[in-house]
This record gives C-alpha cells, sequence and structure tokens, in this order.
C-alpha cells in the first residue's frame, strides 16, 4: 500500500465512516444531519471566533498528542496525560502567582518550564515503578490521574484557594503574566479578528512543540534510541541501549508534553487555575496520537480535527435540540473508526491495491 | 502394496501472499509407505505447501487428493479426519501438562478425563512397542529432553489416527545421536506402511532417510526425483539454481597471540538456573574457535555474556585487559568500544530492527559514533545512507537499496547486513552465533568465505553454531558445550560427527569402543526412558 494511502486516504475514510454513523444517528433523533453537519462547520470554521476556539482546543490536543505519540515510539502507553496536565496547571499557577515577571514573554518561557517540570515529575514516578519494578505503565499513569485530581483538590480548597472565597480557585494571574490572546495580536485597524476567543500565542508554542518532537524523534541520537527501544527490546539490550534510561527519558519528555498543555488552558485562557481546568484533553490527546500515526504532523492535523470537533459540537449544543452527550457520541465514533477500528478499513485497502497492482 | 493410489497428491497448488507467490503450480505424488523428502531453501515454499496441506492456509488454486480421493482441508480438524498429522519445527506441547494429558488434549473421548486417559496409556503402550515411541507417560513436558518431546508430537499424531506424517525440519534442535533415534522411529513407521513427508534443508537428512525428494525454489517444485539416483551437489544446485561450493575452502590457519581469554565464567539466570558452569577457553589471533552443542546448552549465554547484556561471575580478558562484567558499565557500547564486534544469533530478535530502513541498521549499536553525528545533538543522517550503500555493495545485499526495511530483506540479505555492520568495524574479536541459520545456500557460501577471510587477517573468531557440519568445516578448534559446561575440545581434523555428537549428549569420554551402545545408552538417560536404561 502507498504511503499516502496509510496516512491520509484511511484517515479520511475511518472519519467518513464516522460522519455517516453519526448523521445516522442524529436522524434518529430527528434532527437534520446536514444541518447539523452546516452548524457545526459554521460554527467552528466559519468566522474568527469560531477558528479562535477551535485553534484554542486543538493547542491542548497537540501537546497531549505529542506526549502520548513520544511515549508510543518508546512503547509506552502514557494514559497519564490528564494527571501530567494537571501537574503541568499546578506548575503554571506556582510560576506566575509567585514570581514577579517582568513581560509575558519570560513569564511564558517561566511557565512553560514549570509546567513541563511538573508534568514530567508526575510522569516519573509512574516510569520509575515501570523501569525498576515493572509496574504496567497503564495501571500506574491512570492512578496518577486520580492523584492528581485529588491532590489538586485539596490544594484549591485550601493553601491555593483565594482567602475567604466560595471557589475552589487561584487568584488571578497577575497582568505581566498574562499571555497575548490572538485578539491582541491579529488586530490591525479597524479590523477586530477572533474577539473574544480563547486562542493566544501558545499556539504557536505547539507548533515549534511539533517540530522539536519530529527532530528528536528521527533526527536524534535519543530519538533513535527511543524508536530501537520501542520497535524491539531484545535488539536495543544487544545494541547497549538502557532499558531504564530509555524509559525514564522518554516518559519524562512525555509528562513534560502533557504538562504544557497548561500554558494554553491555564495560562493563556484561564489565567487562574481552576478545577478540572484539562477537562479530558489528556485522554483526548491518546486519539489524535492513534489517528496522527505518532507523527508530529499528524498529531497536528488531528489535534485540529478534533477542536473542530469540540467547538462544532458546542455550537450544535447551543443552537439545536441535540443534547450535549450527543457530541461525546459523534467524538467517541471518531475515536471509535479513526483508533480502534483502523484494521476494518486497512485490511480491504490493502487487499484493494494489491488487486490493483496485480491488475 | 496393494493399493496403488498415492497417499498424497497435489494438483496444480498455488498460493500468493499479496505480491509473493509463495506455491506456484505446486504437483506432487506421494506414494504410501514411502518417506518423501522436500528439500529447498528458506522462503522457497515448503511450509506454505504443508500449511496448506494441514489446513492453515486455503490455496488459491489447485486439488489435494488423498488416497485417491479429492479432498478439501478447511481447517486442522480436516486434515487429521484424513489422516495427516504434523509435527511442527516449534513443538505445540503444553509445558506443564505430563506427557499423556498432552497426548489427549483434544481427543478426548468425554467430558470425564479419566477414561480418556486410561485409553490413551493403553494406546501409548502398544504404540511405543510398536515404533520404538518410548516415553514416560507421566513426565511433565517441561522436564524431558527434546527428543522425548518430539516423540510425544508424533505419539500425538499417531493417537489421531495419523496414516501421513509430516515432519517439518526436526532435526533441528537433535544432537546427531537423538537425529538418528528418529530416523529409526521414522524408518519403523514406514515398515508399518505410514507414508512420511520430511521437510528439511539439510541434504545429509535427504540422502540418509528418503526415498523419493521433491526440490522447491522460489515457491516452484523444480524436480522430483528418487533419493538413490541423486547426490548432494545436483541437489543442491537444484535448489539453488547454480552450481553450489559445499566446502570450505580455507588456508591453514596463522595462530597469533591470545585476543580472549575466558576463566571460570558462571551465569545463573533469573529463574535461578545455572546456565554457565566455569566455562574456561581462550580464542587466538587468526583462530576460529568452534562452539558446538545442541541449542540451550549455554551458548546464547556464553554470547550474550562476551557481548555485555548477561551479568556474569568469572573473568574474561579481551588483548590482557580484565572486561567488567557486572558493573553498570557493562553493556554493548562498552564490548563494542573494546573491539568486539557481535552478530548475534537471532539476527530478527537482536540483530536488526525489522521495521527499520537498512541504513539505520547498519549503524545499529554504533550510533553513538562520531562519524555519524552531524553536531552534538543530530545524527548525520545522509552519511549513514551513503555509508550504507558502500556496505551494501561490498556485501552484495540484493536488493542494495538503504531505504527498504529490514523485514522486507531475505534472511541471507539480513544477515550479509549485519556481518557488513559487526565485520567492517575492523574488530579484534567477532563473535558469531548461528551465522547461516535460516539463510540460502547461496548467501551461505558467501558469509563462510567473509568468515574466513577475517580470520586470515588476524582476527580472533568465537563462532556459535548447532550445525556440525558448519562447525567442523569452519573451525581451527572445536569446544563442545552440554550443559552449561565445555566438555572438551578437539582439533577438527581428528575428530569426526559421531565423537561431537557424543560430547554434545553429555559424554566426558569417548569410548571408542561399541560407539552405538553408548549412544543408546545415553540417549536413554538423557530422554529420562526408563525403560532403556538397564
Amino acid at each position: 500500500m502507498p504511503k499516502w494511502a496509510d496516512v491520509i486516504l484511511i484517515p479520511l475514510i475511518s472519519i467518513l465512516l464516522a460522519a455517516i454513523l453519526s448523521a445516522m444517528v442524529i436522524l434518529a433523533i430527528g434532527e437534520n444531519p446536514w444541518a447539523a453537519l452546516k452548524l457545526m462547520v459554521d460554527g467552528a470554521l466559519g468566522s474568527t471566533y469560531g477558528w479562535g476556539y477551535t485553534l484554542y482546543y486543538a493547542t491542548n490536543f497537540i501537546f497531549t498528542g505529542l506526549a502520548v505519540s513520544v511515549a508510543f515510539h518508546a512503547r509506552m502507553f502514557n494514559i497519564g496525560g490528564e494527571g501530567q496536565a494537571v501537574l503541568g496547571g499546578l506548575g503554571v499557577a506556582l510560576a506566575c502567582l509567585y514570581v514577579p515577571w517582568p513581560h509575558w514573554s519570560v513569564a511564558l518561557l517561566g511557565a512553560t518550564l514549570a509546567a513541563a517540570l511538573f508534568g514530567a515529575a508526575w510522569a516519573a514516578i509512574p516510569a520509575f515503578l515501570q523501569a525498576k519494578r515493572g509496574s504496567h505503565i497503564v495501571i500506574t499513569t491512570i492512578m496518577f490521574n486520580f492523584i492528581a485530581a485529588a491532590l489538586l483538590n485539596y490544594l484549591l480548597i485550601g493553601a491555593l484557594k483565594v482567602p475567604g472565597s466560595m471557589e475552589p480557585a487561584t487568584a488571578k494571574f497577575p497582568q505581566a503574566a498574562h499571555l497575548p490572546s490572538f485578539q491582541d495580536m491579529f488586530n490591525w485597524g479597524d479590523t477586530t479578528m477572533f474577539r473574544g476567543a480563547p486562542a493566544n500565542v501558545t499556539f504557536f508554542v505547539a507548533i515549534a512543540a511539533c517540530v522539536a518532537v519530529w527532530a528528536l524523534i528521527w533526527r536524534t541520537r535519543l530519538g533513535y534510541e527511543i524508536r530501537s527501544f520501542g520497535h524491539s527490546e531484545s535488539a536495543a539490550k544487544y545494541a547497549g541501549i538502557s532499558p531504564t534510561k530509555i524509559i525514564m527519558v522518554s516518559m519524562l519528555i512525555s509528562g513534560g508534553l502533557a504538562g504544557m498543555m497548561a500554558i494554553n488552558n491555564v495560562q493563556g485562557e484561564a489565567e487562574r487555575l481552576v478545577l478540572n481546568a484539562v477537562e479530558g484533553a489528556g485522554f483526548i490527546g491518546i486519539a489524535v496520537a492513534l489517528m496522527g500515526r505518532s507523527h508530529p504532523f499528524g498529531v497536528f492535523l488531528a489535534a485540529l480535527l478534533f477542536g473542530f470537533l469540540y467547538q462544532g459540537g458546542a455550537e450544535l449544543a447551543l443552537w439545536t435540540s441535540i443534547p450535549r452527550e450527543l457530541i461525546i457520541v459523534i467524538q467517541a465514533l471518531v475515536i471509535l473508526f479513526t483508533g480502534a477500528l483502523d484494521n476494518m478499513v486497512r485490511m480491504p485497502l490493502e487487499r484493494l491495491f494489491l488487486a490493483m497492482r496485480r491488475a | 502394496m496393494t493399493d496403488l493410489a498415492p497417499a498424497i497428491e497435489l494438483k496444480g497448488i498455488s498460493k500468493a501472499f499479496g505480491p509473493v507467490q509463495a506455491n506456484k503450480d505446486i504437483s506432487i505424488r506421494v506414494m504410501p509407505g514411502t518417506i518423501h523428502g522436500i528439500i529447498g531453501e528458506n522462503g522457497a515454499g515448503k511450509s506454505t505447501l504443508m500449511s496448506i496441506l494441514y489446513g492453515f492456509y486455503k490455496a488459491d488454486a489447485g486439488e489435494i487428493w488423498i488416497s485417491g480421493r479429492k479432498t478439501t482441508i478447511p481447517d486442522s480438524q480436516a486434515a487429521i479426519a484424513a489422516g495427516i498429522g504434523m509435527v511442527f519445527q516449534h513443538f505445540k506441547l503444553v509445558e506443564n501438562f505430563t506427557v499423556l494429558e498432552n497426548v489427549v488434549l483434544g481427543a478426548e473421548d468425554s467430558a470425564l478425563l479419566r477414561p480418556s486417559l486410561a485409553r490413551a496409556r493403553r494406546e501409548l503402550k502398544s504404540l511405543a512397542d510398536e515404533y520404538e515411541l518410548n516415553v514416560d507417560p507421566d513426565a511433565v513436558i517441561q522436564d524431558v529432553g527434546v527428543g522425548m518431546q518430539q516423540r510425544v508430537e508424533i505419539l500425538k499424531a499417531l493417537y489421531r489416527k495419523a496414516d501421513i506424517l509430516i515432519l517439518d525440519e526436526p532435526t533441528g534442535v537433535l544432537t546427531p545421536a537423538e537425529a538418528d533415534h528418529l530416523f529409526r522411529i521414522l524408518e519403523n513407521l514406514k515398515r508399518e506402511g505410514k507414508t512420511i513427508i520430511l521437510i528439511t534443508h539439510k541434504l545429509r537428512e535427504i540422502m540418509e532417510i528418503t526415498d523419493t525428494v521433491s526440490v522447491m525454489r522460489r515457491g516452484e517444485m523444480t524436480a522430483t526425483v528418487k533419493t538413490s539416483e541423486t547426490s548432494p551437489p545436483e541437489l543442491a544446485e537444484l535448489m539453488v539454481g547454480r552450481k553450489v561450493l559445499l566446502r570450505v575452502d580455507k588456508a591453514p590457519a596463522q595462530i597469533g597471540r591470545k585476543i580472549l581469554e575466558v576463566r571460570d565464567l558462571n551465569v545463573t539466570d533469573t529463574k535461578g538456573v545455572h546456565r554457565l558452569k566455569g566455562v574456561s577457553f581462550d580464542v587466538h589471533a587468526g583462530e576460529i574457535l568452534g562452539i558446538a552443542g545442541v541449542a540451550g546448552n549455554g551458548q546464547s549465554e556464553l554470547l550474550e555474556v562476551l557481548g555485555g547484556y548477561q551479568k556474569a561471575t568469572g573473568s574474561v580478558r579481551v588483548n590482557g585487559e580484565e572486561i567488567d562484567l557486572t558493573g553498570a558499565k557493562s553493556d554493548g557500547q562498552s564490548r563494542r568500544a573494546r573491539g568486539i564486534s557481535h552478530v548475534p544469533e537471532d539476527r530478527q530478535r537482536e540483530g536488526l530492527i525489522m521495521d527499520f530502513h537498512a541504513w539505520e541498521n547498519t549503524v545499529f549499536g554504533y550510533h553513538h559514533d562520531a562519524r555519524y553525528q552531524k553536531s552534538w545533538l543530530l545524527m548525520d543522517n545522509a552519511a549513514i545512507k551513503h555509508d550504507t550503500e558502500g556496505k551494501m555493495a561490498r556485501f552484495d545485499v540484493r536488493p542494495p537499496d538503504p531505504k527498504l526495511a529490514a523485514k522486507n530483506f531475505s534472511g541471507g540479505n539480513q544477515q550479509k547486513m549485519v556481518l557488513a555492520r559487526e565485520i567492517e568495524r575492523n574488530p579484534d574479536l567477532l563473535l558469531i552465533g548461528q551465522p547461516t541459520r535460516g539463510v540460502d545456500i547461496g548467501a551461505i557460501e558467501f558469509i563462510h568465505q567473509q568468515i574466513v577471510a577475517l580470520r586470515d587477517q588476524g582476527k580472533a573468531i568465537l563462532l556459535v553454531s548447532v550445525e556440525l557440519e558448519e562447525i567442523l568445516s569452519l573451525s581451527d578448534r572445536i569446544a563442545v558445550m552440554f550443559d552449561g559446561k565445555i566438555m572438551g575440545e578437539r582439533m577438527p581434523q581428528d575428530t569426526d560427527e559421531k565423537e561431537l555428537g557424543l560430547l554434545m549428549a553429555g559424554m566426558t569420554t569417548s569410548p571408542r569402543g561399541p560407539l552405538h551402545k553408548a549412544v543408546e545408552a545415553n540417549l536413554a538417560h538423557a530422554s529420562g526412558d526408563p525403560s532403556k536404561e538397564t
């Protein structure tokens, strides 16, 4: 099968199948699927406001998708993106609240570093347990999601809560730590674009992260070792590549990337730390990585798709009688078809290409 | 033989896997009561053909006739019903079941196990008497030797009333003596009118035991001849499609200084099993030391220790310098820095990463080398690709495409890539395990020449192989391993397969007297066979 079919055709067919099934569900509850699709496209892509939301969500998913991808290359299944992003948020909050930053750019740098460190630290414990004790990374990272949520809860009703406030949230970050939003950045003369949308400068950090991950995986010795280990642990041992080192390093990078999501949602959008700030982006990252074939460019495209689904879905819930839960059904179908049912499309297509080549 | 219909007749069998035509219009007749050999290189389509016969694959075209009746075999149940039994290269036994339980498994008479086991016990007794198929029905599979495990596989087939027995590379894991025992069993089966198909790539076995032999090459049946009317060189030529040098040409060894000195090496694995028990030997410059032995007697662990990924106690010196065997610095990288190159036994599991491109594989283990780096951070992929093109040309790797994934090369070409990587490092010591396992005859010739050429450059070579012929023809000195110990060293000109076979089976002395009896007694002992002990 040619490469373009593998990376483009299969995901497209999968999405199409998911869309058809979604349309049937919408039909079944008595709504017009065509109108629903139009509404989603209009809402998510029809205005700079819509784009501002779509790209904001996509930024989250790029970070968590990259996180899962890097771990995938070492054959580590990091399900803990959610918890690592929560901890990343904590890092951002501490950096923004307690360090007097002179300018947003320095604040961004510091907060990014703090987010990555906190996320990596949260991934370090499961990674260590896997490397040294053989505790399965899937189990431990899932458990660490719950611990992270509980920890944040504890801090937000205790040490980090604004005295006298009823809300489990930190104080607003100081003005100097506020990141420029797209509205601030793309504002020429009278035309105001992206008005009120949460997309911010972090989107460009996410793109830079894509490039960095690509270079790491395919251009550096470390990436070579990570991929070697991921493909064949026995061969890696023969070559003198330490499994402990690769498990630890790949998971630290993975956790760091997941944590970096927090500069988008915590520093860029909320400008304070609230409960449940991650909103499941850690889990969406798994679907994004699967669909993007663990390649940064694929992750970027898949993140855009899920950003569209998130924003378009929100529009649907707002303007039609389609319940909010249905949006989750549609998103689930996309995940199901692009991730879990990949072979269902792949096998017939492979056979088709073989038949074509022989003919 | 009153029945003139062939036991098995295949007519025009074809099977393709994607673009690969594994079997192309294959027709074959196997007469009842004969031993029919099928010989061919790896990937010639032997196993595919047998898998079609056993119902694992469905042929794209063609017919199967069993005893004169056209039959379809959609699954292995149907094959068993048609009287076909298969003994696989990798045994399909439940390790923690007894022999009896394994025989009955899948062929139980009723929901209650006891009556089936009782019947099987009686059946096994009569089969054992009839065919010299001695097994202890109550022994647990994981406690008995491979020879006995193989007999259990044969018994499983016979218990299911097989008249046609297919054996896929049956001697790969056996000592020469065990192989002889197997051949006697096959002769007995043949005398009782069973039909046997023997799949192998060893010419010696074909000549020794078969009545007729079919040769396969690239999915096609190139010839079927009476064994008595052919010769090994002719068969080799039919297999490869050109004349092949079966012997290795080499000049006398120019032995130099001591390169490798191994003293009292001990390995205990994670389960607490002693894998190496006080192993000591030397290898000199310009010398090939061959380690003979049946697979699983510590040779793999020896290579792993020397290659740096198995901890051990004892002492190893290379060029007079002590090597760290346990510390954190003991890994493949540190060994390579000491001038040790390693062609591992299993290239698919260790030597190569099958999903990596050829160019990524040719630096595997050496990817820290300065010449492969563009900067402190980035690898110089262009230089590596260029380097790979040179290696592929010098080692005749086909197709010479650095961008092809390793898994898309044939076994021989994969091995040449590993060799190119390890030999071109100009090591002082080359560790090489099973250099020609799963490699086609044409490539074997080339690989052997490369090994001898390296020796003639004054390098030390430690060769581990389960192929006695290979050990005998390549080595300048032979050490035999059994149960983690070196049983003895011999010079190739002073020994033969029989003596080495005895050492491989654990005999410390080599009685020159009634050799056959000694083999027998030892075999019975090795496989825990009570009836033979006295």
